[in-house]
């Protein structure tokens, strides 16, 4: 059951071909043997799930279920969920039951989805590789030697070695896409706003955005159908009507108009990676599509706009972490100062408090009109790269990381793992959907096809996955796990 | 722009994060090959160009003036550090 598609899934539920119980119990007894060697979950919430599998069998017997009933996933632990630890990978969130569900959650459950626990990441969704986790570092189920990508590489973890068919994560500037892409699985960031941001633990907030993570586009796109839509709680969130993600996902690509980037093919791109790129993309042109070159001019400039928006959004949003109502607590502060300033030198980890630094240097008095207005303007120039870009195509596709999965421990010098995510980063600046699909495999490492659309193109882009995957096999392919 | 070790222990006074003078001193290294990369924002032209700070260039909606949530504050105080009658703890602020 563990190499079923959530589709595949639901279909044997539907048949009565096993229970929710049966199959959440076998999951639940796969991640406490492979677990240990992956890290990939922070909590197993292994109760609770049965009881959420028994509910979700009874309902199914009164002909009560709906498409996702019984059906098991997980949550980045960045995600609140009601009595249950919510760390966000940090110290200072060690001891933090959320009192409350975040509204993605809620929903998921409302559709009779069974949780299985809460994924490792990096702490505060900080990191490209998951090395940044207080939980210790998650392992790569291709080869124990690499990262799984970050910041939801237990989500992508966890997946790809079949410890469960889908897990949700989050992506501030990649952080679904490339882990998604390390670990050979489908993840889709969907357009700033889409979905509801409401108890998910906030990182950078203009940037943020939850989706699914997935073995393919359609069970992302099912996924989609229950995620997806306005939250008065959230004012981020976007008031529009939500399409049905799994309707058109088999239309045919005749006369589709992919823009290749010209940026997105230069210097620091591996060579093996490039070749699996353009060969994903001649199955596109095989498939009816055309091939335009485009160009994004400002890309080079994204992550250096990056690196002075988010960490002043975080260094704003983790101000929270005091001490004084929820989370760590240093012992017996002197006076209140002493209280905040041990509390927070304690309970962050050394990459949260580089970017709480950089931060709040960039928006202090002297420096921000030279970082920080000047990076919110470069981050128009950015986004209307994209704009121009989806007047003349309808997507855009590229590699999702310039290599496939690293060593772990390699990359010590923050500003050259920051360089991970030059394909990535660009599009939560400008709030489009992106997606990462499996397209290769190079020295049994997998390699991501990353496809761009205007905003609110989900469908259009599951749509452009789903039909490759028609076509390969890639999303297919599984790590060697011994049994 | 260069950072230099008392940019850093200000930073780090405004964001109430305790940070030692021998610290400071790693993150002076760590913080400046940031900015300087960083520094390259300043290669572009921006003039007239007005600043994006929401994706979709939305406005904030408000809301009408109205308690909507309920009172949790029991619920909420079960996960604080120290409370007592309804406050939360801290170390006494005015002698």
């Amino acid at each position: 059951m563990h190499d079923k598609t959530l589709a595949e899934l639901a279909r044997g539920l539907a048949a009565g071909d096993f229970s929710s119980r049966e199959l959440t119990s076998s999951l639940l007894e796969r991640i406490k043997r492979h677990d240990p060697a992956l890290n990939s979950f922070i909590t197993v919430t292994g109760e609770q799930a049965i009881k959420e599998a028994e509910a979700a069998d009874a309902l199914r017997h009164k002909g009560e279920a709906g498409i996702l009933s019984g059906l098991p996933l997980a949550y980045k632990d960045i995600f609140c969920t009601e009595g249950v630890r919510t760390s966000a990978g940090s110290k200072m969130l060690d001891n933090f039951i959320a009192p409350y569900n975040a509204t993605v959650v809620e929903k998921l459950r409302h559709a009779g989805t069974v949780s299985l626990g809460k994924t490792n990441m990096d702490e505060f969704a900080m990191g490209s590789s998951n090395e940044n986790s207080y939980y210790g570092p998650v392992k790569n189920p291709w080869n124990p030697t690499l990262v799984p990508g970050g910041s939801s590489g237990g989500s992508a973890a966890a997946v790809a070695a079949g410890l469960v068919p889908a897990a949700l994560g989050t992506d501030t500037g990649g952080s679904i896409r490339q882990p998604a892409a390390f670990c050979g699985i489908t993840g889709l960031k969907p357009t700033y706003g889409r979905v509801s941001r409401y108890g998910m633990i906030a990182y950078a907030s203009s940037l943020d955005q939850a989706g699914p993570m997935a073995r393919t586009a359609e069970d992302c796109a099912m996924l989609m159908n229950a995620m997806a839509g306005h939250d008065a709680r959230d004012s981020t969130s976007v008031s529009r009507n939500v399409p049905d993600y799994t309707q058109g996902l088999d239309k045919p690509l005749n006369g589709l108009k992919i823009g290749l980037p010209v940026e997105y093919f230069g210097e620091g791109l591996a060579p093996e990676v490039e070749t699996a790129v353009r060969e994903a993309v001649r199955v596109y042109e095989s498939l009816g599509a055309q091939v335009i070159d485009v160009s994004l001019p400002h890309t080079s400039m994204a992550i250096p706009a990056y690196y002075v928006i988010a960490p002043a959004e975080a260094s704003a949003n983790l101000s929270r972490y005091d001490g004084v109502r929820f989370g760590y607590r240093c012992e017996d502060p002197v006076d209140l100062e002493d209280l905040y300033k041990r509390t927070r030198a304690e309970g962050f980890g050394d990459e949260v408090k580089r970017r709480i630094l950089i931060g709040t240097h960039t928006l202090s008095e002297g420096f921000f009109d030279a970082y920080y207005r000047k990076a919110q303007q470069i981050r128009r120039l950015i986004r209307q790269d994209f704009l121009d870009a989806f007047a003349r195509v309808d997507v855009l596709m590229g590699p999702a990381a310039p290599t496939t999965a690293f060593e772990l421990g390699s990359r010590a010098d923050p500003v050259q793992m920051y360089l991970q995510d030059i394909y990535t980063i660009a599009i939560n600046l400008a709030g489009i959907p992106g997606i990462s699909v499996p397209a290769g495999l190079v020295d049994n490492r997998p390699v991501g096809l990353q496809i761009l659309g205007p905003h609110f193109g989900e469908a259009h882009l599951l749509n452009v996955a789903h039909v490759y995957q028609q076509a390969t096999d890639w999303h297919q392919r599984r790590p060697e796990i011994k049994e | 722009m260069a950072i230099e070790h008392a940019n850093v222990l200000r930073a780090a006074h405004l964001a109430r994060l305790g940070v030692s003078d021998a610290q400071a001193e790693r993150y002076v290294d760590d913080l400046s090959r940031i900015l300087e990369m960083v520094d390259r924002l300043s290669e572009i032209d921006t003039d007239g160009v007005a600043p994006l700070s929401h994706p979709l260039d939305a406005t904030q909606p408000l809301r009408a003036d109205e308690a909507i949530e309920a009172d949790r504050r029991d619920t909420f105080q079960k996960i604080a550090p120290a409370t007592a009658d309804g406050l939360y703890l801290v170390p006494r602020v005015v002698e």
